[in-house]
């Protein structure tokens, strides 16, 4: 595939090996190879160690694959760029700024016009629903605000890709269903590709159109899923998607795959 | 009443006697949290202030000073008594010590420490970045850095005397190298502690190398840099009392060791004071300082 001709996201082949200190390497990756439209949402699962975030980093141009290249809307990806907007697990804020300076980071960076920045942010803060809290410094919100603080700041800067590395992971089950929601609808006002990594089966179903499942050792794409529930989420309450029987089914069958491949790690020690 | 006899049987938490403010306030009651903990030892947080027993050990070394000098067990040469202190202090408060008042005694040792520390950190915070972000830097710089490291400024004395002799630049040459390396090491540090996820997201966002810099590196930094300013001052007093006892006109080092010459015990003894307390204001003020400045220290 020639990426140069390609509209959307495209990770072309893309392989990663580690070098060790020590000797040795680990096959973080081996030939995967994934096409995201423009607008896509897709879901990255798979048992830890499989590769996920070193997958994430190539994407966001932290890192180089060791063969392969990642292509974004006709150019090959050759670091970290504005385009492509990352949302951390927790702990990527700035603690030293406020909420408001937070958001407007890219902007500032940037050199954006103030104004135009200053409309943006508030319009950013009402959306996650931080509207009373832009002055307030960050380490003073809960986990939950935090994240939403961290998507704001991401999508400050009009992305073309948002990249998340579990960003729901560090959150209470009940704040992590009403940031999922969140997600859901930023989605569909912003239209924005998005690629989310998660340790939950149930919110890889829930949110991504598209779900991956990812194998270790070395990591690649084990399965691919087209989901419907993405969609039915923005019209339907999500406690009655994810007690459908179609979404009940979708994850047994997905959890006992995982469970299969953490047996194969553990030697069967995880039964 | 009738339907729950039993209820007025029960201890109720606040029919308890409650200590009084000012009981808690001398740490002979704790406070209500602590006072519910049954696992007191081993609980730092259960431990209050034991602020009579500090006015005891107050009380009781003031006392043990006016009773043996007074009973005149203790020669005055050897320790002054109570009188002889106050009388000292009034005299130096009119006349200073040498013809210099006691005042700019003080004001040039703390000015000593004041430039010292300035300048260490000028020269040092730069350096310390420099060697956290670049493998060059680093290599230039470590092997001093670490050789300097475990040397207390004191043993440089003698060195800077034959050098710089006993002038104003010797002694702020010796403080500015005290503070120097200590502000190195702390910049340093607060380079190399600073998230990744931090910096990758700065870069996501668009931001340049400077910017970086400027916006992620060294507001992070700060709190790390604070510190070593704090330790500087510290360390740069106790060295600038040496530094004056050694050789100096003026300085409240200088003081004490000249009073010493001439036997005036009670004009030491209120140096060691005025030192001790000047060391304890920086403290504090730095620690205020700190908490106004660096609000978000340790929250990241
Ligand atoms: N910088 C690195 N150096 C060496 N090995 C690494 C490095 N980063 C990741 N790995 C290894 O690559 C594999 C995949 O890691 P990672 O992408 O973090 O997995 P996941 O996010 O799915 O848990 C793991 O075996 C991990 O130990
Ligand atoms: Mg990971």
């Amino acid at each position: 595939m020639d990426g140069a001709d390609h509209n959307g996201l495209l990770v072309d082949d893309v392989s990663m090996v580690f070098t060790l200190p020590g000797g040795g390497s680990v096959h973080a990756l081996k030939n995967v190879t994934l096409n995201l439209a423009s607008g896509e949402l897709m879901s990255v699962l798979g048992p830890s160690g499989c590769g996920k975030t070193t997958l994430l980093n190539i994407i966001a141009g932290f890192l180089a694959p060791t063969e392969g290249a990642v292509f974004l809307n006709h150019h090959q990806v050759k670091g970290p760029a504005a385009e492509r907007g990352m949302v951390f697990q927790q702990g990527a804020l700035f603690e030293w700024l406020n909420v408001r300076k937070n958001i407007s980071f890219g902007p500032r960076m940037m050199g954006k016009p103030r104004k135009e920045t200053n409309e943006k942010v508030e319009h950013l803060l009402n959306i996650v629903g931080l509207g009373d809290f832009g002055d307030k410094p960050v380490y003073q919100l809960s986990g939950g605000m935090q994240q939403r603080v961290a998507l704001a700041r991401c999508l400050a800067n009009d992305p073309d890709v948002i990249l998340m590395d579990e960003p729901l992971g560090a959150l209470d089950a009940l704040t992590r269903e009403k940031m999922q929601g969140l997600v859901l609808k930023l989605w569909k006002e912003t239209g924005k590709t998005i690629v989310l990594i998660t340790h939950s089966v149930e919110e890889a179903l829930f949110l991504g159109e598209r779900l991956i499942v990812m194998a270790p050792r070395p990591g690649r794409i084990h399965r691919e899923y087209h989901l419907p529930f993405a969609e039915q989420g923005l019209t339907i309450s999500p406690r009655e998607i994810k007690a459908s029987p179609e979404f009940v089914e979708k994850r047994e069958e997905i959890l006992s795959m995982i469970w299969e491949m953490e047996e194969e790690i553990m030697g069967g020690a995880a039964k | 009443m009738t339907d729950a006899p039993d209820q007025t049987k029960r201890p109720v938490a606040a029919e308890q006697k409650q200590p009084s403010a000012f009981a808690m306030w001398l740490g002979i009651a704790d406070n209500s949290f602590t006072r519910q903990k049954t696992v007191k030892f081993g609980d730092a947080t259960a431990v209050n202030s034991g602020r009579l027993y500090s006015i005891i050990t107050v009380v009781l070394l003031l006392f043990a000073w006016w009773f043996t000098t007074s009973q005149g067990w203790v020669k005055p040469i050897y320790w002054p008594s109570f009188e002889a202190v106050g009388a000292r202090w009034t005299k130096l408060m009119d006349q200073g010590f040498r013809n210099v008042p006691l005042f700019e005694h003080v004001g040039i040792s703390v000015y000593r420490v004041m430039a010292g520390v300035f300048f260490g950190a000028l020269v040092g915070i730069p350096l310390g970045f420099a060697m956290g972000l670049s493998s060059i830097a680093k290599g230039l710089f470590d092997p001093i850095v670490e050789f300097m490291r475990p040397i207390p400024p004191l043993a440089l004395i003698p060195l800077f005397i034959l050098w710089l002799g006993i002038d104003e630049t010797a002694k702020i040459s010796l403080l500015f190298l005290a503070a120097l390396f200590i502000m190195i090491i702390a910049a340093r540090s607060g380079v190399s502690g600073v998230k990744i996820s931090k910096v990758h997201a700065a870069y996501s966002l668009g931001a340049s190398k400077f910017q970086v810099l400027k916006n992620v590196i060294l507001p992070n930094a700060l709190p790390e840099i604070f510190t070593g300013i704090r330790t500087a001052m510290g360390v740069c007093w106790g060295t600038v009392v040496a530094a004056e006892l050694v050789a100096a006109e003026k300085g409240v080092g200088s003081m004490i060791m000249i009073a010493k010459n001439f036997l005036q015990t009670d004009t030491v003894v209120i140096g060691i004071i005025i030192i001790g307390i000047i060391g304890y204001g920086i403290e504090m003020i730095m620690r205020l300082l700190e908490r106004w400045l660096i609000p978000w220290r340790g929250k990241g």
